[in-house]
């Protein structure tokens, strides 16, 4: 693998940490919303 | 400390290679051992038949009768988007040796070679297990019921079992995309009554006019890839013709939520205008017969034509709902 290609693939690993942290964090918010929701209606 | 060194190219492709479940796929070499990029999972979620998803289950979940908690009808909506992506990643994944021979799906990650197909597959399973999962949790257990039951029907029935081995694949499986409506309108009320499956009845009558107006024009592509739709199968004249019969069944079906007091005169006249417009629109496809080299325009407008029908259909039984909630309508 040559530097250039390395390089590419450090970014694209640390693009795909990024968004599976984002999607991660987006579960967390949502779930939290729902169970707020849910036992509000209890 | 031990450095992590990236896998070299003999490695990765020999990853690829053994974990292939489609040995029949002929794979382009890859020039460069890169992980697939973010973009090539978001690709395999077909974000452009998502649109037409997300917008028709927002629709029957905003023309429900009934009350959802904002959070809740987000979540609903987001397990049918999420749903429909994994069916398409799924979709792809099964169809990757098919993909590679038609230009209009030869970009698709799986054909170039950008991801591996045990990523799809998982990909798909997981996106789509954890929306029927959550939609269950948090919406409700019928409509997860639905989602879980679209998702097989596009996966299982129309893509492995209909698709490559009846012209009539179009028609069944169009069931699978008329599914959404249905499951926002469960994820209101939490039970099944005849608007909803005059919703899905709608779709499912739009599909094989919608779609063949596509495969008329493609129709090289689908022969060099073996599959039998309806064109190919039964000729064009036959195509066209059906094309025109359903075009006409679909005028009285769509104008039928008004007839039978489930809409009003909003969502009643636009259904009938267009649905006017579309049957005028199929008139010259049933009727006419190509030739080389004429550009397909008819097949062309009516295809184009009937995505913004859908569009159009839909955003007005919502605006009926939601002017009637307002009481501006009776």
């Amino acid at each position: 693998m040559t530097p250039e290609e390395e390089q590419e693939y450090r970014r694209r690993q640390k693009a795909r940490n990024i968004v599976i942290g984002l999607v991660l964090l987006g579960m967390v918010v949502l779930f939290y919303a729902i169970t707020i929701v849910r036992i509000g209606e209890q | 400390m031990t450095a992590i060194t990236a896998p070299n190219a003999e490695e990765i492709d020999a990853i690829a290679v053994a974990a292939s479940p489609v040995d029949s796929v002929a794979l382009p070499a890859r020039s460069t051992p890169m992980p697939a990029d973010w973009r090539d999972f978001f690709a395999l979620t077909k974000p452009k038949v998502m649109r037409l998803v997300v917008f028709t289950a927002l629709c029957g979940l905003l023309a429900a009768p009934g009350s959802i908690h904002p959070v809740i009808g987000f979540t609903a909506i987001l397990c049918i988007a999420l749903a429909a992506g994994g069916a398409g990643a799924l979709n792809m994944w099964w169809e990757a040796d098919i993909d590679a021979k038609m230009k209009r799906t030869q970009g698709r990650p799986l054909p170039r070679g950008t991801i591996k197909p045990t990523d799809a597959r998982d990909f798909g399973l997981l996106l789509s297990g954890m929306s029927v999962m959550v939609m269950g949790l948090a919406v409700h257990w019928l409509a997860a019921g639905f989602l879980a039951f679209s998702v097989f029907f596009y996966v299982v029935i129309y893509t492995m079992w209909l698709k490559p081995r009846t012209p009539q694949n179009i028609v069944i499986g169009g069931a699978a995309g008329a599914f959404p409506p249905l499951i926002g309108w469960i994820a209101v009320t939490g039970e099944v009554t005849w608007m909803p499956v005059l919703l899905f009845a709608i779709i499912f009558m739009w599909t094989p006019p919608h779609f063949w107006a596509l495969a008329l024009w493609v129709k090289p592509d689908y022969a060099a890839a073996n599959i039998p739709m309806m064109p190919n199968a039964a000729g064009e004249v036959s195509t066209r013709r059906q094309s025109l019969v359903y075009s006409a069944l679909l005028l009285p079906l769509s104008i039928t939520p008004w007839l039978i007091g489930g809409t009003g005169a909003i969502y009643g006249i636009s259904a009938l205008i267009l649905s006017g417009i579309f049957l005028a629109l199929t008139v010259p496809v049933g009727l006419r017969r190509s030739v080389d080299g004429d550009g397909m325009k008819p097949e062309k407008k009516l295809f184009a034509y009937s995505i913004l029908y859908l569009f159009v259909l839909f955003g007005a039984l919502v605006l009926d709902r939601v002017l009637a909630q307002a009481g501006v309508i009776a």
